[in-house]
């Protein structure tokens, strides 16, 4: 479960920011762009607050 | 004078657990303070400082150069005059403070600082307002505006304050743990939006970028009614913004978990992610908004839903450990009440303030204020621990001879305020002289208080 979660974050994070750099270079028009930020930020948000965190000594 | 002893008891109380030294097996890594750096310094606040830069005119040249020497500036004086001290008394501010300058003195550092917190939860609420007034279609405060422009943006403040606020009553651990997971998310919510409108705003190639941001971006041309910034301007804000806690010696209460004085180089990460990065894209919004301010509009024209929901998770993210503050602080007058009845003032405190749009337009000069007021009593810290030894005097005289109130700590911190405001400058470059007026006054007065006065009392007593 650890890998899945942490491959989530890092596709919600890939979600975040490549769609933007695909705008600037004209590949990719800006409301494609936002759908797929509002994507990643739910895979991003989920993937993280399931991540284990580390127990405390 | 009796109330005065019960509401020291009561503040001592209330801070109890952080009375001893911290002990080395809870000391931090390196990690953890980048982490906690970066995070805390991307807050819905980066959304307006960017823009408020570019509407008083600052070059592109002046805006990349002062971010530069200021944040740099800025860390130096986090690793050289915070965390030296800090990893050698392993003390809070409060604690520490409390031995130079006396309980009674400490209460009012402490309300200051409280009144001050409130101010702050309440521009970052106004923040998050602008975004969750977005599918309300309501009217956007503008620079000019100081007072509420309509009844949409009062009952959205009200709304976001009182979420704010009984969230901070329900807990704050949960909240913190939220944040830490939004912050990487939301740096990268900042550099996408920027790259996604550079093509409206004419960039076609990396190389019309430099072309693109003297002409559209920082144009050297303030908007109308507001004064023209200069390097030094931005130089002075990037350096101070955070004055309370480096010069200030507020983060005295997080570097005391440090290793060694070189973490305090870590907050390199909140300098250089949060103050640099963050304020260019947001800068780059602006821009592409014809010069909107209001961070909800501009966050989602760059950025669509996630730009909107990452000005309200900054703004609430950061409101709320403010405001839990504040209410901490606050206690100290109401020692008699329940934690969530100080809370629920502050954050009613807050939320009024967070109605009048001011306070978020006038953003630089509230947190240069706010660094201001707090900065002279890092100065008697730094003055304390450094300087009087060399000269023969005793340092924490307060907690030496039972003191209530360390009167040259009082008048160095009135009278290095009273001196800055008298300066014939702006608020932004009034800082750095009042630091050394601080420790001027209380070294003098110290070195009276040490040798003259208290030498005579004990002439008296013989």
């Amino acid at each position: 479960m650890k890998i899945a979660f942490g491959l989530g974050a890092v596709i919600g994070l890939l979600l975040t920011i490549v769609p933007s750099v695909l705008v600037a270079m004209g590949l990719l028009d800006w409301q494609t762009h936002a759908t797929l930020m509002t994507i990643g930020m739910i895979v991003w948000f989920i993937a993280a607050a399931w991540y284990p965190q580390p127990s405390k000594s | 004078m009796e109330t005065t002893t019960s509401i020291t008891q009561k503040l001592d109380a209330l801070y109890e657990y952080d009375r001893e030294p911290v002990h080395e097996k809870s000391f931090h890594g390196i990690g953890k303070f980048l982490g906690i750096y970066a995070g805390e310094h991307i807050a819905g606040t980066e959304y307006v400082i960017g823009p408020l830069f570019v509407s008083h005119g600052v070059t592109a040249s002046d805006f990349f150069l002062g971010l530069i020497v200021g944040n740099i500036l800025a860390v130096l004086s986090w690793a050289f005059v915070t965390a030296p001290i800090s990893v050698r008394t392993r003390l809070t501010l409060y604690w520490h403070l409390r031995k130079i300058a006396g309980p009674n003195l400490t209460i009012l550092y402490s309300l200051v600082n409280a009144v001050m917190f409130c101010f702050l939860a309440g521009s970052m609420i106004s923040v998050s307002a602008t975004a969750v007034g977005l599918p309300l279609n309501m009217t956007m405060p503008t620079l000019s505006d100081m007072m509420p422009n309509s009844i949409e943006w009062v009952v959205v403040v009200l709304l976001v304050g009182s979420a704010v606020t009984a969230l901070a009553i329900l807990g704050f651990e949960k909240i913190s743990r939220f944040s830490s997971i939004a912050s990487p998310w939301m740096v990268l919510v900042f550099i996408a939006g920027a790259i996604a409108v550079l093509p409206t705003l004419g960039v076609q190639s990396i190389g019309d970028l430099w072309s693109v941001a003297n002409e559209k971006i920082w144009t050297g041309v303030p908007f109308a009614g507001q004064t023209k910034f200069t390097f030094w301007h931005v130089m002075f804000f990037a350096w101070f913004c955070n004055l309370a806690m480096h010069i200030g010696m507020s983060d005295m209460s997080l570097l005391r978990f440090a290793k060694n004085w070189r973490y305090g180089f870590s907050t390199a990460s909140g300098m250089f992610l949060g103050h640099f990065i963050a304020w260019i894209s947001s800068s780059v919004l602006c821009a592409a908004a014809a010069g909107s301010v209001a961070p909800g509009p501009i966050a989602y024209m760059g950025a669509g839903i996630a730009g909107a929901v990452s000005v309200v998770i900054a703004g609430w993210t950061t409101a709320n450990p403010t405001l839990y503050r504040a209410g901490l602080a606050f206690q100290i007058m109401t020692p008699d009440w329940k934690r969530w009845k100080v809370t629920l003032v502050a954050g009613v405190v807050t939320t009024i303030a967070a109605i009048f749009p001011a306070l978020m337009m006038k953003l630089l000069d509230f947190v240069a204020l706010y660094g201001l007021l707090l900065m002279p009593m890092g100065a008697v810290i730094v003055a304390d621990y450094w300087f009087l030894p060399k000269l023969g005097l005793r340092n924490e005289y307060a907690a030496y001879r039972g003191l209530g109130m360390s009167w040259p700590a009082l008048i160095a911190w009135l009278g290095a305020l009273a001196a800055a405001v008298a300066l014939p400058y702006e608020i932004f470059f009034v800082a750095l002289p009042g630091w050394f007026i601080a420790v001027l006054l209380f070294v003098v007065l110290s070195f009276f208080q040490q040798k003259y006065l208290a030498g005579a009392q004990e002439r008296g007593l013989q």
